[in-house]
């Protein structure tokens, strides 16, 4: 310290290197951006040297890119998944609210259903795909029902532990105040649930980007899943990236949009955490 | 009024004898020899079985509320008052006797009698008005006068600027006003506070105990409050019932216990007040070395 106080263009150096530090570590933007713009040069010079059928690199993919926009493939593409991922997705939600209430309400469907439902989501959903290809066929149909198998989990179990864990003081407060058995379910369960239901939507939307890709590598070769298979079997490399980018982003924004959401919707849970915590 | 009596009266459970202070008809609440039996595992128990395993909580109670009191039910914790106070609420059975508002038999949650909770009881997901009009929502009363309703009382509870906020961005306090104001929309004959004020600091309780006394005042209602405070019980009452440590008997019954139409927080300098407390406050001490 002594020392330090006796040497003032020391302390200036330490002073300014721990503002400049604390300056940066107020700006976490501009370091990722910075990491990620580092990785894309260093990825365009080095990948510049590697094998094309193995490695390719930025401006060749933005190239391909291009190609595959111009020429309308990845728009196709991209419509051709979403309508079986959409539908998917749609029945995932609703059908998983839908399974998730009626096992959390009623003993008898909680009972018969349970085995089946552990059974299910114990065994790699992946492993069924032969099957349901079977069963489904190769089109819409089967993709979907690959989708739902492996989307529509988290939405069961996170809406059945929704009503199950709703306090037996929220549940007195409507007994008290004389609310119906439908009224205690549309406003005390259902919103008492609606955080948890919301985080099982989430990370639905997240299996079903997997499902609806896993489903265009084993049923009929389309959509952008298809443009994958497709372009690595041909070892266009450069090509195979602008699909994964494609699902990347779309990923990302779907999860950032029901993020907000759910943000919205858990409000009050989050309210009443910080004042408990 | 008679159907109910008659109806009574055919109950072989009901003794005839037991009512000294109960004649029925005269007061909105009566509760006439009131049992209740828990058993040791499980507090949800129906009764008959396994008996040997129950236990006593409220014994052979019975006492009127008539229109308009303001009585307090006060005994230590755990002393089986709240329970008492759930019966009359319809949310626990009686095992044996009976308890009537205003000549109706109570034989589930009733609309005519709401309840406040000691934890506030609020739905966190509503905000203050959400919350306040819950009541006439359950009971289909349309939505726009049942806001008018829910901000008229929210402004006598004096929360006209936080109709907007949810219940966790509230104080304590504030948060029971949102519970007293809910009770009131649906005009019950009987307002049931199941210790109320007791998760809130003492000066926040003192506060919420005189706004109380005047919205009481204006509104005109009839209360039934359990508190295990001897100050509270004081300062609020037309009518203290005593109770014993478990199972609850009523022990005494002090009338006015501070002078007929005196209550408030006013008072607590009063000689009056200090008197009575250390009154009961001894009552309930040889009760608890009783008990060991």
């Amino acid at each position: 310290m002594a020392d330090v106080a006796a040497n003032p263009a020391a302390r200036d150096a330490k002073t300014r290197s721990q503002s400049l530090s604390v300056s940066l570590q107020r700006r976490p933007n501009l370091i990722r951006a910075a990491a990620v713009i580092l990785f894309f040069v260093l990825w365009e010079i080095f990948g510049r040297d590697m094998n094309p059928l193995f490695m390719t690199y930025p401006s060749a993919i933005a190239k391909a890119a291009w190609e595959v926009t111009v020429s309308g493939e990845l728009l196709h593409a991209t419509l051709a998944s979403a309508v079986p991922f959409l539908i998917g997705l749609f029945i995932s939600i609703f059908g998983g609210i839908l399974i998730g209430v009626l096992i959390g309400q009623f003993w008898y469907f909680e009972y018969t259903l349970d085995p089946f439902i552990n059974a299910l989501y114990a065994i790699p959903r992946i492993a069924l795909v032969p099957l349901i290809m079977l069963w489904a066929g190769l089109e819409t149909s089967g993709k979907v029902s690959i989708l739902v198998s492996i989307a529509i989990f988290p939405v069961i179990i996170n809406t059945y532990a929704g009503i199950k864990d709703v306090r037996g003081s929220l549940l007195e407060i409507g007994r008290a105040y004389c609310a119906t058995d439908t009224q205690l379910f549309l406003k005390i369960i259902l919103p008492a649930a609606v955080p948890y239901i919301m985080a099982g939507i989430r990370l639905c939307v997240g299996l079903a980007i997997i499902g609806i890709v896993v489903a265009e590598f084993f049923t009929s070769i389309s959509g952008l899943g298809g443009m994958i298979i497709h372009y690595s079997n041909s070892f266009s490399t450069a090509k195979v990236f602008v699909p994964i980018i494609v699902i990347g982003i779309l990923g990302v924004a779907m999860t950032q949009a029901v993020m907000s959401i759910e943000k919205r919707l858990s409000r009050w849970r989050r309210l009443e955490r910080e004042r408990l915590g | 009024m008679a159907v109910a009596e008659s109806a009574r009266s055919r109950r072989p459970s009901a003794p005839v004898s037991a009512a000294p202070a109960a004649a029925p008809g005269q007061g909105i609440v009566s509760v006439v020899s009131a049992q209740k039996r828990f058993n040791a595992r499980e507090s949800a128990a129906e009764s008959g079985k396994g008996s040997e395993k129950s236990f006593l909580v409220v014994d052979n109670v019975s006492f009127e509320v008539r229109r308009g009191e303001l009585v307090t039910l006060l005994g230590p914790s755990g002393c089986g008052k709240t329970t008492l106070l759930r019966m009359v609420a319809g949310l626990l059975t009686v095992d044996s006797g009976t308890i009537s508002i205003e000549g109706e038999k109570v034989n589930g949650p009733r609309r005519n009698c709401c309840m406040v909770f000691q934890n506030f009881g609020l739905l966190p997901w509503r905000t203050v008005m959400g919350n306040v009009e819950f009541a006439l929502e359950l009971d289909g009363v349309a939505r726009k006068s049942r806001r008018e309703v829910a901000a008229h009382y929210i402004e006598l509870v004096g929360l006209q600027r936080f109709a907007d906020h949810f219940p966790h961005e509230l104080s304590g306090g504030m948060q029971q006003r949102v519970g007293i104001a809910r009770a009131l929309t649906r005009h019950p004959s009987v307002l049931l506070m199941d210790e109320p004020f007791g998760a809130l600091d003492a000066q926040t309780r003192e506060q919420l105990q005189d706004d109380f006394l005047e919205v009481w005042q204006r509104v005109g209602i009839t209360v039934l409050f359990v508190t295990h405070s001897i100050d509270e019980a004081l300062v609020l009452s037309d009518k203290v019932l005593v109770f014993s440590a478990r199972p609850a008997r009523i022990k005494c019954i002090l009338e006015s216990p501070l002078g007929t139409g005196e209550r408030g927080n006013a008072l607590r300098g009063n000689p009056e007040f200090t008197r009575r407390g250390l009154e009961i406050r001894e009552m309930l001490k040889t009760e608890a070395r009783s008990h060991g």
